[in-house]
């Protein structure tokens, strides 16, 4: 029963930590894939001094942020309690 | 333009003799913490999630972050941004991936976790070798910059600088071991934050404090071609490549993972990530501002005047701003950077001689304290010495594609069977070895036969492999010969320890 909880717990995370991994590379390869075959639009003013390329670049350093909150709020909040619950089942 | 870069500068040797003063005071502290193995490799595991965190941002934001990308941007606006944005998205990679289940699998360096239920001899040879490559192009980097830095910025000369770093470095590490390279990490990376802030603070205030305001008058000066990509993304495949070694290479990266042994548990781990890509991701923004700042605050002419590839952009833009004194300041804190680096790096070759190759190859895990203790220092003996010859070997040569190589290196040899370690059972000792080997061996070979060194170094007309950076081959590469090799053979051993592994990874070590 513990063995079986503990590979159900670590299917869970693998599969959090493959999904955040995946949305990381989504936005970083998105931005560098515009940067390559769009220069018109990452190029181009959305006000005097910010252009889409900045706009996005930063934004992408914001996903960074946002993403590693999502993961450590899900570890804190779930994964840990899970991971307490099995090991103290143990005694 | 009249600037002092160049001369000997008597603050800034002031400032940089507080600093040496201060890390050389610390490691007379930690000496006396330093007693066995497990406190000279990792203090002892009581670093806390907000001190590991300043110390990751120490160890990874080198020079090449601080001088080069603000040269970059200050030279290419736009196109130097793609780099710092590109250093920063590793480290939810290695949040997701590595660190916790490092940090409660292994005890001193990453191949712990990749040897854990396999034939130890093997994986821990290929290790060392993947570590000690991405070490020793990530050291050169360094020392060469050094030796090119303080020539600059203090007027010594370029092998007096070298050795220099050499020296402190030894002291360091040999008396202070992880403790006092912690605490060196830590207080380069509070001097570079606040070095920072104020420079991006003293531009701001030019600019209304509105950063629109900056872009937009280094628009006004050179044309608004300079918030654009240019030409330094010409190629798409190889800003691909050189996105994916960027991206997987600081999971890699020996110096980075081994900092997770220093904290007690796998919470404080992740904790210390997060603070890490807050540290680091501000002062990427930063760069943002301290680049266009110099670009419109100076002229380009005048940062490519002193140096060619713009590396001296911040500190003439120091100096602009703030006088001698801050110029004293922040050629202080450069050096203070390198430092911290390469301590990082000299302590994580030397656990990777010491303990991977000393005491599980050659004495089959039997090594008492003592002699583990012993070993490790003089391993760190060693690895000063070899960068103290890297360094002056390489004088005048450019380096500065040798920190992506040792990134795609780190990418393409230790993440694949790292992270493959972790959460596939099927890999075997076959597999993770043939992984690591092929994985640095195939970066190396690409890189030799990349326009970086054809073209640029060896003035050839044309280079065999058309990319600068190997990652986008060889990562997939190394994937997939440990995939397809694990597939070949039968490892029992290293499967049905794959329950003990997870049960490690997730439980840690409290609960026994």
């Amino acid at each position: 029963m513990r063995e079986k909880n503990l590979t159900k717990l670590a299917q869970k995370k693998w599969i959090i930590s493959r999904n955040l991994s995946l949305a990381m590379m989504f936005v970083y390869f998105g931005f560098i894939l515009l940067v390559a075959y769009n220069k018109q639009l990452m190029g181009s003013l959305i006000v005097p001094g910010l252009s889409w390329g900045i706009l996005l670049g930063a934004l992408v350093i914001v996903s960074v942020w946002i993403l590693i909150y999502i993961y450590v709020r899900w570890t804190n909040n779930y994964y840990d309690r899970k991971v307490k619950q099995i090991s103290q089942g143990e005694r | 333009m009249n600037t002092t870069i160049g001369q000997f500068n008597p603050v800034a040797i002031v400032f940089f003799l507080l600093f040496i003063a201060l890390s050389l005071g610390i490691t007379y502290w930690a000496a006396n913490r330093t007693k066995n193995a497990a406190q000279f490799y990792t203090a002892g595991g009581q670093i806390t999630a907000l001190q590991n965190g300043l110390a990751l941002s120490g160890d990874f934001m080198s020079a090449a972050s601080f001088l080069g990308i603000a040269g970059l941007v200050a030279l290419n606006g736009f196109d130097g941004l793609i780099y710092s944005i590109g250093f920063l998205v590793g480290w939810p990679i290695l949040m997701f991936l590595v660190a916790e289940p490092l940090r409660n699998l292994g005890t001193y360096t990453f191949a712990d976790v990749v040897a854990y239920r396999m034939k130890q001899k093997p994986v821990r040879i290929a290790s060392a070798f993947g570590t000690l490559a991405v070490v020793s192009f990530y050291l050169i980097a360094q020392m060469v910059g050094a030796g090119n830095l303080i020539k600059l910025l203090f007027g010594l000369d370029y092998e007096i600088a070298v050795l220099i770093v050499g020296l402190v470095i030894i002291a360091y590490v040999i008396f202070g071991g992880m403790m006092a390279t912690t605490w060196v990490q830590i207080i380069k990376a509070g001097l570079l934050l606040f070095g920072a802030v104020l420079l991006a603070i003293l531009v701001l205030s030019k600019f209304g404090f509105n950063p629109l305001n900056l872009f937009a008058a280094a628009a006004n000066k050179y044309g608004s071609a300079v918030l654009a990509p240019g030409k330094q993304v010409a190629n798409p495949l190889d800003a691909v490549s050189l996105g994916l070694s960027l991206m997987f290479g600081t999971a890699g990266l020996p110096h980075i993972l081994m900092r997770f042994y220093t904290v007690p548990d796998a919470k404080t781990a992740r904790k210390s990530v997060m603070y890490a890509s807050w540290f680091i991701g501000s002062f990427y923004l930063l760069t943002f501002v301290l680049g266009f700042g110099a670009m419109t605050l100076l002229s380009r002419v005048d940062i490519q005047k002193i140096d060619k590839g713009g590396n001296m952009a911040a500190p003439i833009l120091a100096e602009a701003l703030g006088g001698n004194v801050l110029l004293g300041f922040i050629a202080a804190v450069s050096f203070a950077t390198i430092l911290a680096v390469v301590a990082g790096l000299t302590l994580s070759g030397a656990a990777s001689l010491s303990h991977d190759l000393w005491v599980n190859v050659v004495k089959d895990g039997r090594a008492d304290e003592g002699e583990q203790l012993q070993v490790a220092r003089y391993a760190t003996v060693a690895l000063a010495v070899f960068s103290i010859l890297l360094g002056i070997v390489f004088k005048g040569q450019n380096v500065a594609y040798m920190v992506g190589l040792a990134f795609a290196i780190a990418a393409s040899g230790n993440f694949p069977s790292l992270v493959l370690s972790i959460f596939w059972r099927g890999l075997t000792t076959k597999g993770a070895v043939a992984s690591i080997v092929v994985g640095t061996i195939t970066s190396l070979l690409l890189i030799y036969l990349s326009p970086t060194i054809q073209v640029d170094m060896l003035n050839h007309a044309s280079a065999i492999f058309p990319l600068k950076n190997p990652g986008l081959v060889t990562i997939p590469l190394s994937f997939l010969v440990a995939i397809v090799v694990s597939l070949l053979e039968k490892d029992k051993i290293s499967a049905q320890k794959f329950a003990e592994v997870q049960q490690k990874i997730h439980l840690g070590n409290h609960h026994y």
